[in-house]
């Protein structure tokens, strides 16, 4: 079971800022456990931010990106109490969606 | 010229032509590489298994982006961990769909490719992995044209 992304979406001069945080291992498949076995590769292939279903951002991963995907940007519009959702697949073909309101 | 029936991709076209063509026709051909989308559609994820620079830039539709100075990438001079590094993209350029992140020496070049719908700024932070010092480089679609700046970051302990 995956855990909950981390949101947190703030109007502010006509722009939402959104700062997210991805729960996920991102193996990149090249790290070794303690035992010296390779762990197989498993990390987020897409993710989708969305303001009130219209998609505002959306994005492809390699095994590059860091542990715990962290992002920050912000899209034009939003309103205190409208809602961003962040959706993400991984190459287990695991995904989880959540959503916050803007403040 | 048969190759190039086949690249509907209408930038990739006038490229080749003021390139003089036939030479980067067999060159991509040689690599075997297939023309990139000339809408903001995803990419292929093919376009992660490319093997140096030249081929991610090439399979992300920016095999001849010219360097920007209006490309604004912020990163480190110097990462104590390879496995965090910060970067941040911004640029003024009008009209961006598309915003890629690329490590020249980690054994999976592109790290990252954002899709950027109107209506979102062209500015973003994340987080990278380095597995070593490298030139970060950071190419960005802007009006269907491709533009692109780097930065070498010296990384003390790799994170790959």
């Amino acid at each position: 079971m995956s855990n909950p992304t981390r949101i947190r979406a703030t109007a502010k001069d006509g722009l939402t800022e959104v700062r997210l945080m991805m729960q996920h291992e991102m193996e990149n498949g090249r790290r070794k456990d303690e035992a010296g076995n390779l762990v197989p590769a498993w990390y987020i292939t897409d993710m989708q931010v969305k303001h009130q279903g219209r998609t505002v951002l959306s994005g492809q991963f390699g095994t590059s990106v860091s542990k715990n995907p962290y992002l920050i940007f912000r899209f034009q519009g939003g309103n205190k109490g409208e809602r961003v959702s962040v959706a993400w697949t991984d190459n287990r073909g695991d995904s989880r969606e959540d959503q916050t309101v803007i403040d | 010229m048969h190759a190039s029936s086949e690249m509907a991709d209408l930038q990739r076209r006038s490229l080749l032509k003021t390139a003089g063509g036939l030479g980067l026709v067999g060159l991509f051909a040689t690599l075997g590489l297939f023309p990139a989308s000339a809408s903001a559609e995803e990419l292929k994820r093919t376009v992660f298994d490319t093997k140096n620079l030249d081929e991610a830039l090439d399979a992300l539709g920016g095999f001849l982006a010219e360097q920007s100075s209006l490309v604004g990438l912020t990163a480190p001079d110097v990462a104590e961990n390879g496995a965090l590094v910060p970067v941040t993209i911004e640029t003024s350029l009008a009209g961006v769909s598309q915003i890629s992140i690329l490590v020249d020496k980690n054994p999976t070049m592109l790290v990252a490719n954002f899709t950027i719908p109107s209506g979102t700024p062209a500015f973003l932070t994340t987080r990278i992995r380095m597995a070593q010092t490298s030139s970060v480089i950071v190419l960005v679609k802007a009006g269907g044209k491709f533009y692109r700046a780097g930065k070498e970051v010296k990384v003390n302990q790799g994170g790959c």
